[in-house]
């Protein structure tokens, strides 16, 4: 069953579009991330999800209705902030009352739903305290108790781990997916960090410039990118893009790149003449940056490629050295220059 | 070698180089820098606070200013008992709650209205700052003309709308005389009051408003709450530490404030309309009774240092939370 549809869903200010023209649509249970640099549009998405903005154009349909003209206090949609955003002067407990309390939930209901939420966060020892008290971890279970407490049809998140402190972030990436398995609530996750929007979630939508550019399980975004934003953005470092003729774009990622490989290579696509720059060792592999030079036109441009190597391959390379970057067809997306699009494989010359 | 040390640093050189070493040594400069406002406070508020309380335990007129005779409470309990007194603390009390009730409902709709922007917010803002640049007396100038028994527009707004006059609900009268009556002359002053006070505070309220992120009203929102709801529960809490330190101003500069009653009403008919501070003033230096005049000034600093003292521990404690 589909819970959220977005319907050519526009947003300007002025003459800027921050949101333009997205069609999405978010089945019960899913977790999908909206994944994108900052100004991309992503928040101002959320927002009017949320019921915070009120599209320009299009439609918003939670369980097949329109909730366009819907103030938020209406909507059945919770949302966690970036800040968290905790009532400062109530205590923890009344932090997570307040959605009951406004939605005027019969009273009776309000401790069962309290303790079905707070120990599902491990938060019932909190529950006297003030959120200033709180540590960065426990104000986020908090602000996530209090977005459950309300069986909401949808979850909104935004970015809700960027406050959080690098050692704790990937345990809270960890528990936020185990409360979305156990609670099967339909999520939109807002983040610009592609670890955490692929790593948590079921389907990730890529949007840049207001524009959606993909959307497809991680494995589909990192595998099969759509067009060349999706895939010189996905990916840490992301694909090498190597311009071959004037209408084509070769991307490999820099695992696939071989690095002078020893006897044949069979379909091989990209060989490339490159210039080691320098290396850069990463505990569990190596990273090796180089120029190269390109066989099609690359505008006076110098072309940086980077291959991925294992840790126990111990390269020996040196700053100038020359070696020899392959790479093989099945390896290589193929995209339009001009468009940027991806080039269905049908159309490539083997 | 040891050349070399001393131009590492430099020696202060010459009278004027030894002076400014001098200075600039930080026991000397805070002296310096204190000093003057030390001296102001005790020339101009220790002393004469001083003063008045020795005045108001002495015999002391006009006529005889000498503090030769202590007389101990016995200024107090004689002015505490006269009609007048008692008036003037009643109004005085009246006044200062009514104008802090107004001031403050209006004070946080203000800056719920000046938090967002709008067109003409900045014309808005220049008008609504005037009333605390104008001088007491050109408002109480204003305002007399807006309260005149002959002239004043209210009433003849009033009449218009049939409320006022022959056969209407207030009478058959075409003015209200709203100066000559005990009940609406304070009312007068409590919005004169107002009126002059409303900028002050609504800048305190407004400085807390626009710290308040507007994230946790989003939160709200989407939490399911309405408009009175975030007002009671959001906004209001968060206001409160704004909102005592409001109260303190606006409440001590209205409660110690002669000049206004004393230009609209003269504190009467009668002493209906007498305030502390101007009866004060009446007994003390118009009567020539210097230490009965000093003993109503001082009645209500005990209750107002303690207010001060609470109100000020509340907000930093709300502020702490």
């Amino acid at each position: 069953m589909t819970v959220l549809t977005l319907r050519a869903l526009e947003k300007h200010y002025g003459s800027i579009k921050a949101v333009d023209h997205v069609d999405l649509q978010l089945e019960s249970g899913e977790f999908m991330a909206i994944l994108g640099p900052s100004g991309s549009g992503k928040s101002t998405l959320m927002r009017m999800v949320a019921g915070l903005e009120s599209p320009t154009a299009g439609d918003i349909l939670v369980d097949g209705q329109s909730v366009v003209n819907v103030p938020p206090q209406h909507r059945n949609v919770a949302m966690v902030f970036q800040s968290f955003a905790l009532y400062p002067h109530m205590t923890v407990r009344d932090n997570i009352l307040f959605p009951l309390v406004s939605r005027k939930v019969p009273k009776h209901e309000h401790e069962a739903r309290l303790n079905k939420a707070t120990s599902m966060l491990g938060v019932e020892d909190l529950l006297d305290r003030r959120p200033n008290r709180l540590s960065g971890g426990q104000q986020q279970r908090v602000a996530l108790a209090r977005a459950l407490v309300r069986d909401p049809d949808l979850f909104v998140f935004d970015e809700p781990l960027s406050a959080l402190d690098a050692q704790i972030r990937s345990r809270a990436r960890a528990e936020l997916r185990e409360l979305h398995d156990q609670t099967r609530i339909t999520t939109l996750y807002v983040t610009h960090d592609q670890v955490e929007a692929m790593g948590l979630a079921d389907r990730v939508a890529v949007i840049n410039e207001g524009r959606l550019h993909q959307v497809g399980t991680p494995q589909e975004l990192y595998n099969d990118p759509a067009d060349l934003f999706v895939a010189g953005f996905i990916g840490n470092p992301p694909m090498n893009l190597i311009p071959i003729n004037e209408t084509t774009v070769a991307g490999i990622r820099p695992e696939d790149m071989l690095v002078d490989p020893e006897g044949d290579v069979s379909n091989v696509f990209i060989d490339l003449a490159v210039t080691i720059e320098h290396i850069e060792y990463l505990g569990s592999e190596w990273l090796a940056h180089g120029q190269a030079q390109s066989d099609a036109d690359t505008h006076g441009q110098e072309l940086h490629v980077i291959a991925r190597l294992p840790a126990s391959s111990h390269p020996d390379f040196v700053s100038g050295q020359k070696c020899r970057m392959v790479g093989q067809r099945k390896d290589v997306c193929l995209f339009d220059r001009a468009s940027g699009k991806r080039q269905a494989r049908a159309e490539v010359p083997a | 070698m040891s050349t070399q040390q001393h131009s590492g640093v430099p020696q202060p050189r010459g009278r004027m180089g030894r002076l400014s070493a001098w200075l600039d040594q930080p026991k000397v400069l805070a002296w310096l820098m204190l000093g003057p406002a030390v001296l102001y406070v005790i020339a101009f508020v220790g002393f004469p606070f001083l003063l008045a309380i020795a005045l108001s335990m002495s015999d002391a007129t006009i006529g005889d200013p000498s503090l030769d005779k202590f007389v101990g409470l016995a200024n107090f309990s004689a002015v505490m008992q006269t009609d007048a007194f008692q008036l003037a603390l009643r109004n005085s009390l009246i006044v200062t709650a009514g104008t802090l009730a107004l001031v403050l409902v209006l004070a946080t709709l203000a800056s719920e209205l000046l938090v967002h922007s709008f067109r003409g917010k900045r014309l808005f803002q220049m008008i609504f700052i005037l009333p605390w640049a104008l001088p007491v007396s050109l408002t109480a100038i204003v305002w007399m003309w807006f309260l005149d028994s002959t002239f004043s527009p209210v009433d003849w707004v009033l009449v218009q709308l049939n409320l006022l006059g022959p056969g209407s609900v207030w009478g058959p009268f075409n003015h209200l005389y709203f100066l000559g009556r005990e009940w609406l002359g304070l009312a007068s002053v409590i919005v004169t009051d107002t009126w002059r006070m409303l900028p002050l505070a609504t800048i305190i309220v407004l400085a807390g408003r626009m710290s308040i992120p507007e994230e946790r009203f989003e939160q709200a929102r989407i939490d399911g709450a309405g408009v009175f709801r975030i007002l009671f529960r959001i906004t209001l809490p968060a206001l409160k530490p704004m909102l005592i330190v409001a109260i303190l101003f606006t409440g001590l500069l209205v409660i110690g404030e002669m000049s206004l009653v004393q230009l609209l009403t003269r504190g009467g008919p009668g002493h209906s309309t007498q305030v502390l501070p101007y009866w004060a003033y009446l007994k003390g230096i118009q009567g020539g009774s210097l230490a009965q005049g000093a003993a109503i000034t001082l009645f209500l600093f005990p209750f107002l240092l303690v207010a001060s003292v609470l109100a000020l521990r509340a907000a930093y404690r709300s502020q702490e939370a």
